[in-house]
Protein backbone atom coordinates (compact mmCIF):
# COMPACT_ATOMS: atom_id res chain seq x y z
CA UNK A 1 0.00 0.00 0.00
CA UNK A 2 0.85 3.50 -0.68
CA UNK A 3 1.02 5.82 2.09
CA UNK A 4 1.91 9.97 2.14
CA UNK A 5 3.63 11.01 5.43
CA UNK A 6 2.81 14.65 5.84
CA UNK A 7 5.34 16.76 8.06
CA UNK A 8 3.24 19.08 9.98
CA UNK A 9 4.31 22.96 10.21
CA UNK A 10 4.69 24.46 12.91
CA UNK A 11 5.64 28.26 13.96
CA UNK A 12 9.69 27.76 13.13
CA UNK A 13 9.08 26.13 9.34
CA UNK A 14 5.90 28.79 8.66
CA UNK A 15 8.48 31.73 9.96
CA UNK A 16 11.03 30.07 6.82
CA UNK A 17 13.95 29.61 9.40
CA UNK A 18 15.98 26.99 8.06
CA UNK A 19 16.85 23.38 9.20
CA UNK A 20 20.29 23.34 10.70
CA UNK A 21 23.46 21.05 9.13
CA UNK A 22 22.64 18.71 12.16
CA UNK A 23 19.17 17.90 11.18
CA UNK A 24 19.78 18.07 7.61
CA UNK A 25 22.57 15.18 7.70
CA UNK A 26 20.04 12.97 10.17
CA UNK A 27 17.45 13.62 8.01
CA UNK A 28 19.56 12.47 4.93
CA UNK A 29 20.85 9.12 6.46
CA UNK A 30 17.07 8.71 7.39
CA UNK A 31 16.17 9.42 3.81
CA UNK A 32 18.91 6.60 2.25
CA UNK A 33 17.77 4.42 5.18
CA UNK A 34 14.38 4.65 3.49
CA UNK A 35 15.68 4.21 0.02
CA UNK A 36 17.65 1.35 0.96
CA UNK A 37 14.51 -0.41 2.85
CA UNK A 38 12.84 -0.08 -0.86
CA UNK A 39 10.03 1.90 0.53
CA UNK A 40 10.63 5.51 -0.43
CA UNK A 41 8.68 7.04 -3.81
CA UNK A 42 9.10 10.33 -3.27
CA UNK A 43 9.69 13.35 -1.22
CA UNK A 44 9.83 17.19 -1.07
CA UNK A 45 10.07 19.62 1.56
CA UNK A 46 7.82 22.61 1.37
CA UNK A 47 8.02 26.36 1.52
CA UNK A 48 6.29 28.28 4.34
CA UNK A 49 2.51 28.82 3.60
CA UNK A 50 3.20 32.44 3.05
CA UNK A 51 4.60 31.61 -0.61
CA UNK A 52 1.28 29.35 -1.08
CA UNK A 53 -2.03 30.09 -3.09
CA UNK A 54 -5.46 28.69 -2.16
CA UNK A 55 -8.44 28.16 -4.60
CA UNK A 56 -11.84 28.96 -3.01
CA UNK A 57 -14.75 27.02 -4.71
CA UNK A 58 -18.13 28.13 -4.16
CA UNK A 59 -20.45 26.80 -7.11
CA UNK A 60 -19.24 27.96 -10.31
CA UNK A 61 -16.72 30.83 -8.44
CA UNK A 62 -13.30 31.00 -8.06
CA UNK A 63 -11.31 33.06 -5.48
CA UNK A 64 -7.57 32.74 -5.16
CA UNK A 65 -6.54 33.28 -1.74
CA UNK A 66 -2.77 34.52 -0.89
CA UNK A 67 -1.11 32.95 1.98
CA UNK A 68 0.33 32.79 5.04
CA UNK A 69 -2.14 30.93 6.38
CA UNK A 70 -4.19 30.14 10.37
CA UNK A 71 -4.03 27.30 11.65
CA UNK A 72 -0.76 26.87 11.52
CA UNK A 73 -0.86 23.01 13.08
CA UNK A 74 -2.76 22.13 10.14
CA UNK A 75 -0.65 22.93 7.64
CA UNK A 76 2.12 20.64 5.95
CA UNK A 77 6.04 21.74 5.79
CA UNK A 78 6.92 18.87 3.89
CA UNK A 79 5.85 14.78 2.50
CA UNK A 80 7.06 11.69 1.60
CA UNK A 81 5.40 9.18 -0.51
CA UNK A 82 5.80 5.70 0.65
CA UNK A 83 5.21 1.74 -0.53
CA UNK A 84 4.85 -0.05 2.86
CA UNK A 85 3.20 -3.52 3.13
CA UNK A 86 0.96 -2.17 6.03
CA UNK A 87 -0.22 0.56 8.21
CA UNK A 88 2.31 -0.81 11.08
CA UNK A 89 5.14 -0.99 8.63
CA UNK A 90 4.47 3.28 8.02
CA UNK A 91 4.35 3.37 11.81
CA UNK A 92 7.86 2.02 12.71
CA UNK A 93 9.40 3.65 9.93
CA UNK A 94 7.50 7.10 11.02
CA UNK A 95 8.97 6.46 14.32
CA UNK A 96 12.15 5.91 12.92
CA UNK A 97 12.73 9.65 11.77
CA UNK A 98 14.55 12.41 13.56
CA UNK A 99 12.14 15.48 15.06
CA UNK A 100 11.96 17.35 11.69
CA UNK A 101 11.57 20.58 13.78
CA UNK A 102 13.44 22.43 16.39
CA UNK A 103 10.79 22.48 18.84
CA UNK A 104 7.49 19.88 19.61
CA UNK A 105 6.64 18.62 15.77
CA UNK A 106 3.94 15.97 14.34
CA UNK A 107 3.84 13.28 11.25
CA UNK A 108 0.84 12.40 9.96
CA UNK A 109 0.31 9.24 7.76
CA UNK A 110 -2.41 8.74 5.90
CA UNK A 111 -3.05 5.69 3.37
CA UNK A 112 -3.21 6.74 -0.58
CA UNK A 113 -6.96 5.43 -2.12
CA UNK A 114 -6.64 2.40 -4.37
CA UNK A 115 -8.24 1.51 -6.95
CA UNK A 116 -9.63 -1.87 -4.99
CA UNK A 117 -11.13 0.81 -2.13
CA UNK A 118 -13.81 2.11 -4.05
CA UNK A 119 -15.37 -1.07 -4.00
CA UNK A 120 -18.87 -0.52 -4.62
CA UNK A 121 -18.78 3.59 -5.14
CA UNK A 122 -17.33 2.26 -8.56
CA UNK A 123 -20.90 2.03 -10.08
CA UNK A 124 -22.03 0.43 -13.34
CA UNK A 125 -22.21 4.29 -14.66
CA UNK A 126 -18.95 4.85 -13.66
CA UNK A 127 -17.66 1.35 -15.00
CA UNK A 128 -19.44 2.64 -18.08
CA UNK A 129 -17.87 6.18 -18.34
CA UNK A 130 -14.69 3.78 -18.30
CA UNK A 131 -15.49 1.94 -21.42
CA UNK A 132 -16.19 4.58 -23.15
CA UNK A 133 -12.71 6.09 -21.92
CA UNK A 134 -11.50 3.14 -23.37
CA UNK A 135 -12.89 3.07 -26.35
CA UNK A 136 -12.13 6.45 -27.33
CA UNK A 137 -8.76 5.87 -26.57
CA UNK A 138 -9.17 2.86 -28.88
CA UNK A 139 -9.64 4.65 -31.52
CA UNK A 140 -7.97 7.50 -31.16
CA UNK B 1 -1.37 0.25 24.42
CA UNK B 2 -2.92 -2.72 24.71
CA UNK B 3 -0.93 -6.09 24.75
CA UNK B 4 -1.91 -7.15 21.47
CA UNK B 5 -1.12 -3.91 19.83
CA UNK B 6 2.56 -4.06 21.39
CA UNK B 7 2.78 -7.76 19.49
CA UNK B 8 1.67 -6.26 16.74
CA UNK B 9 4.97 -3.17 17.04
CA UNK B 10 6.88 -5.40 18.29
CA UNK B 11 6.59 -7.99 15.48
CA UNK B 12 6.16 -5.08 12.52
CA UNK B 13 9.99 -3.86 14.17
CA UNK B 14 10.99 -8.08 13.41
CA UNK B 15 9.95 -7.89 10.08
CA UNK B 16 12.05 -4.76 9.11
CA UNK B 17 15.00 -6.06 10.96
CA UNK B 18 14.89 -9.76 10.16
CA UNK B 19 16.55 -9.88 6.90
CA UNK B 20 19.52 -7.71 8.26
CA UNK B 21 19.30 -10.16 11.48
CA UNK B 22 19.40 -13.45 9.96
CA UNK B 23 22.05 -12.36 7.33
CA UNK B 24 24.42 -11.13 10.09
CA UNK B 25 24.15 -14.62 11.89
CA UNK B 26 24.00 -17.03 8.75
CA UNK B 27 27.43 -15.08 8.25
CA UNK B 28 28.50 -16.14 12.23
CA UNK B 29 27.13 -19.56 12.42
CA UNK B 30 27.39 -20.42 8.34
CA UNK B 31 24.14 -22.02 8.48
CA UNK B 32 21.03 -19.72 7.31
CA UNK B 33 18.39 -22.28 8.96
CA UNK B 34 20.35 -21.98 12.35
CA UNK B 35 19.99 -18.51 11.79
CA UNK B 36 16.66 -18.33 11.55
CA UNK B 37 16.07 -20.22 14.35
CA UNK B 38 18.41 -17.36 16.37
CA UNK B 39 16.32 -14.57 15.34
CA UNK B 40 12.95 -16.41 16.36
CA UNK B 41 14.27 -17.30 19.42
CA UNK B 42 15.27 -13.15 19.98
CA UNK B 43 11.86 -12.35 18.56
CA UNK B 44 10.37 -14.33 21.62
CA UNK B 45 12.52 -12.47 23.92
CA UNK B 46 11.61 -9.15 22.72
CA UNK B 47 8.09 -9.90 22.86
CA UNK B 48 8.49 -10.60 26.98
CA UNK B 49 10.88 -8.11 27.37
CA UNK B 50 9.49 -5.13 25.22
CA UNK B 51 6.07 -4.75 26.64
CA UNK B 52 7.75 -4.07 30.02
CA UNK B 53 10.82 -1.95 28.80
CA UNK B 54 9.18 -0.23 25.75
CA UNK B 55 11.00 -0.96 21.95
CA UNK B 56 14.46 0.49 22.37
CA UNK B 57 16.08 2.82 20.43
CA UNK B 58 18.21 0.41 18.52
CA UNK B 59 16.08 -2.13 17.85
CA UNK B 60 18.24 -4.11 15.06
CA UNK B 61 21.31 -4.31 17.45
CA UNK B 62 19.71 -5.00 20.72
CA UNK B 63 17.81 -8.62 18.73
CA UNK B 64 20.90 -9.24 17.33
CA UNK B 65 22.76 -9.00 20.61
CA UNK B 66 19.52 -11.30 22.19
CA UNK B 67 20.24 -13.47 19.03
CA UNK B 68 23.93 -13.73 19.69
CA UNK B 69 23.42 -14.45 23.07
CA UNK B 70 21.16 -17.47 22.17
CA UNK B 71 24.19 -18.77 19.55
CA UNK B 72 27.13 -18.47 22.79
CA UNK B 73 24.56 -20.50 25.30
CA UNK B 74 23.92 -23.44 22.24
CA UNK B 75 27.56 -23.27 21.64
CA UNK B 76 28.29 -23.61 25.60
CA UNK B 77 25.76 -26.64 26.02
CA UNK B 78 26.96 -28.49 22.62
CA UNK B 79 30.00 -30.21 22.94
CA UNK B 80 31.19 -28.77 19.29
CA UNK B 81 32.79 -31.33 17.27
CA UNK B 82 33.94 -29.68 14.38
CA UNK B 83 37.11 -27.54 15.17
CA UNK B 84 35.65 -24.55 12.91
CA UNK B 85 32.46 -24.49 15.02
CA UNK B 86 34.88 -24.14 18.30
CA UNK B 87 36.90 -21.16 16.71
CA UNK B 88 33.50 -19.45 15.96
CA UNK B 89 32.18 -19.79 19.60
CA UNK B 90 35.63 -18.53 20.89
CA UNK B 91 34.73 -15.59 18.34
CA UNK B 92 31.69 -14.84 19.28
CA UNK B 93 33.29 -14.97 23.77
CA UNK B 94 35.64 -12.69 23.11
CA UNK B 95 33.37 -10.25 21.54
CA UNK B 96 30.77 -11.22 24.04
CA UNK B 97 32.64 -8.94 27.00
CA UNK B 98 30.44 -5.65 25.68
CA UNK B 99 28.80 -7.44 23.02
CA UNK B 100 26.21 -4.30 22.32
CA UNK B 101 29.35 -2.22 21.44
CA UNK B 102 30.63 -4.60 19.45
CA UNK B 103 27.48 -5.61 17.72
CA UNK B 104 26.57 -1.96 16.92
CA UNK B 105 30.06 -1.46 15.88
CA UNK B 106 29.83 -4.49 13.38
CA UNK B 107 26.24 -3.47 12.17
CA UNK B 108 27.24 -0.05 11.07
CA UNK B 109 30.38 -1.58 9.13
CA UNK B 110 28.41 -3.63 6.52
CA UNK B 111 25.05 -3.65 7.03
CA UNK B 112 24.45 -3.67 3.38
CA UNK B 113 27.03 -6.52 3.30
CA UNK B 114 25.13 -9.12 5.09
CA UNK B 115 21.91 -8.26 3.76
CA UNK B 116 23.89 -8.45 0.17
CA UNK B 117 25.27 -11.64 1.43
CA UNK B 118 21.74 -13.28 2.18
CA UNK B 119 20.36 -12.07 -0.72
CA UNK B 120 22.88 -13.71 -2.89
CA UNK B 121 22.80 -16.95 -0.45
CA UNK B 122 19.14 -17.07 -0.95
CA UNK B 123 19.55 -17.11 -4.68
CA UNK B 124 22.27 -19.46 -4.91
CA UNK B 125 21.98 -21.41 -7.85
CA UNK B 126 22.42 -24.82 -6.39
CA UNK B 127 18.85 -24.18 -5.48
CA UNK B 128 16.29 -24.45 -8.40
CA UNK B 129 14.03 -21.43 -8.88
CA UNK B 130 11.39 -22.21 -7.06
CA UNK B 131 13.39 -23.11 -4.15
CA UNK B 132 15.05 -19.86 -4.23
CA UNK B 133 11.48 -17.84 -4.60
CA UNK B 134 10.47 -18.98 -1.77
CA UNK B 135 13.38 -19.34 0.16
CA UNK B 136 13.27 -15.27 -0.76
CA UNK B 137 10.24 -14.16 0.11
CA UNK B 138 10.23 -15.79 3.39
CA UNK B 139 14.07 -14.72 4.58
CA UNK B 140 14.50 -11.29 2.81
CA UNK B 141 10.78 -10.53 1.84
CA UNK B 142 9.31 -12.08 6.02
CA UNK B 143 6.60 -13.23 3.99
CA UNK B 144 5.07 -16.04 5.85
CA UNK B 145 4.86 -20.07 4.55
CA UNK B 146 1.15 -19.87 4.41
CA UNK B 147 1.30 -16.01 2.38
CA UNK B 148 4.23 -17.80 0.27
CA UNK B 149 2.05 -20.73 -0.68
CA UNK B 150 -0.92 -18.90 -1.29
CA UNK B 151 1.01 -16.55 -3.78
CA UNK B 152 2.27 -19.44 -5.30
CA UNK B 153 -0.97 -21.51 -5.62
CA UNK B 154 0.58 -24.36 -3.61
CA UNK B 155 0.42 -25.84 -0.56
CA UNK B 156 1.49 -24.98 2.72
CA UNK B 157 3.17 -28.13 2.83
CA UNK B 158 4.98 -28.09 0.07
CA UNK B 159 6.29 -24.79 0.22
CA UNK B 160 7.49 -25.79 4.01
CA UNK B 161 9.24 -28.89 3.00
CA UNK B 162 10.90 -26.99 -0.42
CA UNK B 163 12.17 -24.11 2.19
CA UNK B 164 13.88 -26.46 4.50
CA UNK B 165 15.75 -28.66 1.60
CA UNK B 166 16.79 -25.27 0.45
CA UNK B 167 18.28 -24.63 3.83
CA UNK B 168 19.67 -27.84 3.92
CA UNK B 169 21.07 -28.01 0.55
CA UNK B 170 22.73 -24.77 1.73
CA UNK B 171 23.59 -26.15 4.85
CA UNK B 172 25.87 -29.47 3.25
CA UNK B 173 27.31 -26.82 0.70
CA UNK B 174 29.55 -24.80 3.40
CA UNK B 175 28.84 -21.63 1.99
CA UNK B 176 30.56 -18.60 3.27
CA UNK B 177 27.56 -16.29 3.46
CA UNK B 178 29.53 -13.70 1.53
CA UNK B 179 28.87 -11.41 -0.85
CA UNK B 180 30.55 -13.11 -4.01
CA UNK B 181 33.73 -11.09 -5.80
CA UNK B 182 35.27 -11.60 -8.97
CA UNK B 183 34.00 -13.65 -12.40
CA UNK B 184 31.65 -15.44 -9.99
CA UNK B 185 29.64 -12.25 -8.80
CA UNK B 186 28.60 -12.18 -12.58
CA UNK B 187 27.20 -15.37 -12.74
CA UNK B 188 25.55 -15.13 -8.94
CA UNK B 189 23.99 -11.79 -9.79
CA UNK B 190 22.01 -13.66 -12.53
CA UNK B 191 20.65 -16.03 -10.25
CA UNK B 192 19.27 -13.19 -8.11
CA UNK B 193 17.84 -11.51 -10.56
CA UNK B 194 16.09 -14.27 -12.22
CA UNK B 195 14.20 -14.82 -8.75
CA UNK B 196 13.16 -11.55 -8.06
CA UNK B 197 11.88 -11.57 -11.87
CA UNK B 198 9.99 -14.94 -11.37
CA UNK B 199 8.76 -12.89 -8.24
CA UNK B 200 7.69 -10.30 -9.95
CA UNK B 201 5.93 -12.36 -13.25
CA UNK B 202 4.13 -14.47 -10.48
CA UNK B 203 2.22 -11.33 -9.66
CA UNK B 204 1.64 -9.82 -12.76
CA UNK B 205 -0.02 -13.32 -13.63
CA UNK B 206 -2.29 -13.11 -11.32
CA UNK B 207 -5.78 -12.27 -12.39
CA UNK B 208 -8.49 -10.40 -10.87
CA UNK B 209 -10.45 -11.50 -7.96
CA UNK B 210 -8.03 -13.48 -6.95
CA UNK B 211 -6.42 -14.00 -3.42
CA UNK B 212 -4.20 -10.63 -2.69
CA UNK B 213 -1.31 -12.09 -2.01
CA UNK B 214 -0.41 -13.05 -5.35
CA UNK B 215 -0.56 -9.18 -7.25
CA UNK B 216 1.16 -8.24 -3.96
CA UNK B 217 4.00 -10.11 -5.36
CA UNK B 218 4.71 -7.57 -7.91
CA UNK B 219 5.05 -5.10 -5.11
CA UNK B 220 7.48 -7.96 -3.23
CA UNK B 221 9.84 -8.01 -6.78
CA UNK B 222 10.12 -4.15 -6.68
CA UNK B 223 10.51 -3.69 -3.17
CA UNK B 224 13.09 -6.27 -3.83
CA UNK B 225 14.75 -4.69 -6.61
CA UNK B 226 15.00 -1.22 -4.92
CA UNK B 227 16.81 -2.82 -1.93
CA UNK B 228 18.95 -4.39 -4.41
CA UNK B 229 19.55 -1.21 -6.49
CA UNK B 230 19.97 0.78 -2.88
CA UNK B 231 22.71 -2.06 -2.43
CA UNK B 232 24.74 -2.82 -5.76
CA UNK B 233 24.39 0.71 -7.66
CA UNK B 234 27.02 0.32 -9.91
CA UNK B 235 25.59 -2.84 -11.05
CA UNK B 236 23.45 -1.70 -14.70
CA UNK B 237 21.56 -4.58 -14.85
CA UNK B 238 20.11 -4.61 -11.33
CA UNK B 239 18.41 -0.96 -12.82
CA UNK B 240 17.75 -2.68 -15.91
CA UNK B 241 15.23 -4.77 -13.84
CA UNK B 242 14.05 -2.51 -11.79
CA UNK B 243 13.51 -0.47 -14.65
CA UNK B 244 11.56 -3.11 -16.08
CA UNK B 245 9.48 -4.06 -13.20
CA UNK B 246 8.38 -0.30 -12.81
CA UNK B 247 7.46 0.61 -15.57
CA UNK B 248 5.20 -2.50 -16.55
CA UNK B 249 4.07 -2.28 -13.31
CA UNK B 250 2.79 1.13 -13.78
CA UNK B 251 0.31 -0.37 -15.98
CA UNK B 252 -1.66 -2.64 -13.38
CA UNK B 253 -4.15 -0.88 -12.79
CA UNK B 254 -5.16 0.17 -16.35
CA UNK B 255 -4.84 -3.63 -17.79
CA UNK B 256 -7.89 -5.49 -16.32
CA UNK B 257 -11.56 -4.20 -17.35
CA UNK B 258 -14.27 -3.60 -14.41
CA UNK B 259 -15.70 -7.08 -15.33
CA UNK B 260 -11.94 -8.81 -15.01
CA UNK B 261 -10.99 -9.11 -18.50
CA UNK B 262 -7.41 -8.34 -19.88
CA UNK B 263 -7.15 -5.20 -21.67
CA UNK B 264 -4.56 -5.05 -24.43
CA UNK B 265 -1.64 -2.59 -24.45
CA UNK B 266 -2.72 -0.59 -27.14
CA UNK B 267 -6.38 -0.19 -25.57
CA UNK B 268 -5.69 0.68 -22.48
CA UNK B 269 -6.47 3.93 -20.96
CA UNK B 270 -3.09 5.35 -21.21
CA UNK B 271 -4.16 8.41 -18.33
CA UNK B 272 -4.60 5.16 -16.22
CA UNK B 273 -0.64 4.48 -16.18
CA UNK B 274 1.20 5.00 -13.14
CA UNK B 275 3.05 8.08 -14.11
CA UNK B 276 5.23 7.90 -10.84
CA UNK B 277 6.76 4.67 -11.70
CA UNK B 278 7.02 5.61 -14.91
CA UNK B 279 9.27 8.20 -14.30
CA UNK B 280 10.77 5.96 -11.67
CA UNK B 281 11.02 3.19 -14.41
CA UNK B 282 12.72 5.81 -16.86
CA UNK B 283 15.38 6.98 -14.24
CA UNK B 284 16.18 3.52 -13.38
CA UNK B 285 16.94 2.87 -17.08
CA UNK B 286 19.01 6.19 -17.37
CA UNK B 287 21.13 4.87 -14.71
CA UNK B 288 21.22 1.22 -16.43
CA UNK B 289 22.35 3.06 -19.23
CA UNK B 290 24.95 5.32 -18.32
CA UNK B 291 26.55 2.26 -16.25
CA UNK B 292 27.42 1.03 -19.64
CA UNK B 293 24.47 -1.67 -19.29
CA UNK B 294 22.65 -0.58 -22.20
CA UNK B 295 22.65 -3.68 -24.31
CA UNK B 296 21.78 -5.96 -20.83
CA UNK B 297 18.87 -8.36 -21.57
CA UNK B 298 17.09 -6.70 -18.87
CA UNK B 299 17.73 -2.90 -20.00
CA UNK B 300 16.48 -4.02 -23.24
CA UNK B 301 13.49 -4.90 -21.74
CA UNK B 302 13.00 -2.35 -19.98
CA UNK B 303 13.75 0.21 -22.83
CA UNK B 304 10.93 -1.39 -24.97
CA UNK B 305 8.46 -1.17 -21.68
CA UNK B 306 9.68 2.32 -22.10
CA UNK B 307 8.76 3.00 -25.38
CA UNK B 308 5.25 2.24 -24.61
CA UNK B 309 5.19 4.38 -21.74
CA UNK B 310 6.61 7.58 -23.24
CA UNK B 311 3.85 7.36 -25.90
CA UNK B 312 0.67 8.71 -24.73
CA UNK B 313 -1.04 7.56 -27.35
CA UNK B 314 -0.67 4.29 -29.54
CA UNK B 315 0.50 5.82 -33.07
CA UNK B 316 2.73 7.94 -30.78
CA UNK B 317 4.71 4.55 -30.32
CA UNK B 318 8.20 4.91 -31.85
CA UNK B 319 8.27 1.36 -33.75
CA UNK B 320 11.40 1.43 -35.47
CA UNK B 321 13.37 2.41 -32.01
CA UNK B 322 11.56 -1.16 -30.90
CA UNK B 323 12.33 -2.63 -34.18
CA UNK B 324 15.92 -1.93 -33.78
CA UNK B 325 15.74 -2.81 -29.63
CA UNK B 326 14.53 -6.60 -30.52
CA UNK B 327 17.41 -6.48 -33.17
CA UNK B 328 19.91 -6.28 -30.30
CA UNK B 329 18.03 -8.24 -27.37
CA UNK B 330 17.64 -11.24 -29.76
CA UNK B 331 21.45 -11.06 -29.98
CA UNK B 332 22.01 -10.93 -26.35
CA UNK B 333 18.59 -12.91 -25.29
CA UNK B 334 17.75 -15.79 -28.22
CA UNK B 335 14.47 -16.90 -28.59
CA UNK B 336 11.30 -17.19 -30.69
CA UNK B 337 8.98 -15.30 -28.50
CA UNK B 338 11.98 -12.18 -29.18
CA UNK B 339 11.97 -13.26 -32.50
CA UNK B 340 8.01 -12.84 -33.13
CA UNK B 341 7.91 -9.63 -30.99
CA UNK B 342 10.98 -8.66 -33.38
CA UNK B 343 8.50 -8.69 -36.60
CA UNK B 344 5.69 -7.81 -34.91
CA UNK B 345 7.86 -4.48 -34.60
CA UNK B 346 9.23 -5.10 -37.80
CA UNK B 347 5.77 -4.97 -39.03
CA UNK B 348 4.61 -1.75 -37.43
CA UNK B 349 7.82 0.41 -38.33
CA UNK B 350 8.22 -1.36 -42.29
CA UNK B 351 5.00 -2.35 -43.31
CA UNK B 352 3.35 -6.10 -42.94
CA UNK B 353 5.66 -7.56 -46.11
CA UNK B 354 9.07 -6.65 -43.53
CA UNK B 355 7.12 -8.30 -40.83
CA UNK B 356 6.02 -11.51 -42.92
CA UNK B 357 10.18 -11.85 -43.71
CA UNK B 358 11.07 -12.14 -40.54
CA UNK B 359 8.25 -14.42 -39.45
CA UNK B 360 8.97 -16.79 -42.28
CA UNK B 361 12.25 -17.19 -40.44
CA UNK B 362 10.75 -18.51 -37.53
CA UNK B 363 10.53 -22.38 -37.24
CA UNK B 364 6.59 -22.82 -37.70
CA UNK B 365 7.22 -26.81 -35.64
CA UNK B 366 9.62 -25.36 -33.38
CA UNK B 367 9.25 -23.93 -29.76
CA UNK B 368 6.02 -21.91 -31.10
CA UNK B 369 4.48 -24.68 -32.47
CA UNK B 370 0.39 -24.67 -31.84
CA UNK B 371 1.30 -21.10 -29.59
CA UNK B 372 -1.54 -18.90 -31.32
CA UNK B 373 0.24 -15.70 -31.03
CA UNK B 374 2.28 -16.91 -34.02
CA UNK B 375 -0.50 -17.62 -36.52
CA UNK B 376 -2.22 -14.65 -35.59
CA UNK B 377 0.86 -12.23 -36.01
CA UNK B 378 1.20 -13.89 -39.72
CA UNK B 379 -2.74 -13.33 -40.22
CA UNK B 380 -2.59 -9.48 -38.84
CA UNK B 381 0.32 -8.99 -41.52
CA UNK B 382 -1.25 -10.73 -44.06
CA UNK B 383 -4.56 -8.67 -43.34
CA UNK B 384 -2.75 -5.61 -43.89
CA UNK B 385 -0.96 -6.26 -47.04
CA UNK B 386 -4.30 -7.02 -48.48
CA UNK B 387 -3.89 -11.06 -48.79
CA UNK B 388 -7.36 -11.83 -46.86
CA UNK B 389 -8.23 -14.99 -48.05
CA UNK B 390 -4.43 -16.44 -46.26
CA UNK B 391 -5.02 -13.61 -43.53
CA UNK B 392 -8.54 -15.57 -43.04
CA UNK B 393 -7.04 -19.31 -42.68
CA UNK B 394 -3.90 -17.71 -40.48
CA UNK B 395 -6.59 -16.14 -38.54
CA UNK B 396 -8.68 -19.73 -37.93
CA UNK B 397 -5.64 -21.74 -37.10
CA UNK B 398 -4.77 -19.05 -34.51
CA UNK B 399 -8.64 -19.11 -32.86
CA UNK B 400 -8.33 -22.83 -33.26
CA UNK B 401 -5.20 -23.11 -31.06
CA UNK B 402 -6.26 -20.37 -28.22
CA UNK B 403 -7.36 -21.52 -25.02
CA UNK B 404 -8.94 -18.05 -23.81
CA UNK B 405 -12.07 -17.48 -24.49
CA UNK B 406 -12.61 -13.77 -25.38
CA UNK B 407 -9.30 -13.93 -27.63
CA UNK B 408 -11.23 -16.95 -29.49
CA UNK B 409 -13.69 -14.76 -30.16
CA UNK B 410 -11.64 -11.52 -31.02
CA UNK B 411 -9.73 -13.87 -33.52
CA UNK B 412 -12.61 -15.12 -35.03
CA UNK B 413 -14.14 -11.65 -35.95
CA UNK B 414 -11.17 -11.02 -37.61
CA UNK B 415 -11.19 -14.03 -39.49
CA UNK B 416 -14.68 -12.60 -40.35
CA UNK B 417 -13.54 -9.32 -41.68
CA UNK B 418 -11.30 -10.99 -43.96
CA UNK B 419 -14.83 -11.82 -46.39
CA UNK B 420 -14.50 -14.67 -47.56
Amino acid sequence: MRVVVMVKATEDSEAGIMPTTELLAAMGKYNEELVNAGIMMAGEGLHPSVKGKRIAFDGPGRTVIDGPFAETRELVAGFWLWEVKDMAEAIEWAKRCPNPMPGPSELEIRPVFEAADFGEAFTPELVEQEERLREKAAKR
Amino acid sequence: MAATETHHAIETVFRIEQARLIGGLARMVRDVGLAEELAQDALVIALSEWPKTGVPKNPGAWLMAAAKRRAIDGFRRKTMLARKHAEIGRDLEDESVSPVEAIEAALDDDLGDELLGLIFTACHPILSPEARAALTLRLIGGLTTDEIARAFLSSETTIAQRIVRAKKTLGKAGLAYEVPRGPERKERLASVLEVIYLIFNEGYAATAGEDLIRPALCAEGQRLGRILAGLLPGEPEVFGLLALMEIQASRLNARVAPDGSPIPLTEQNRARWDQLLIRRGLAALERAEALGGAEGPYALQAALAACHARAHKPEETDWKRMAGLYDRLRAVMPSPVVDLNRAVAHSMAFGPEAGLTLLSEIDPAGALAGYAPLPAARGDFLFRAGRLAEARVAFERAAALSRNDPEKAFLLKRAAACGG
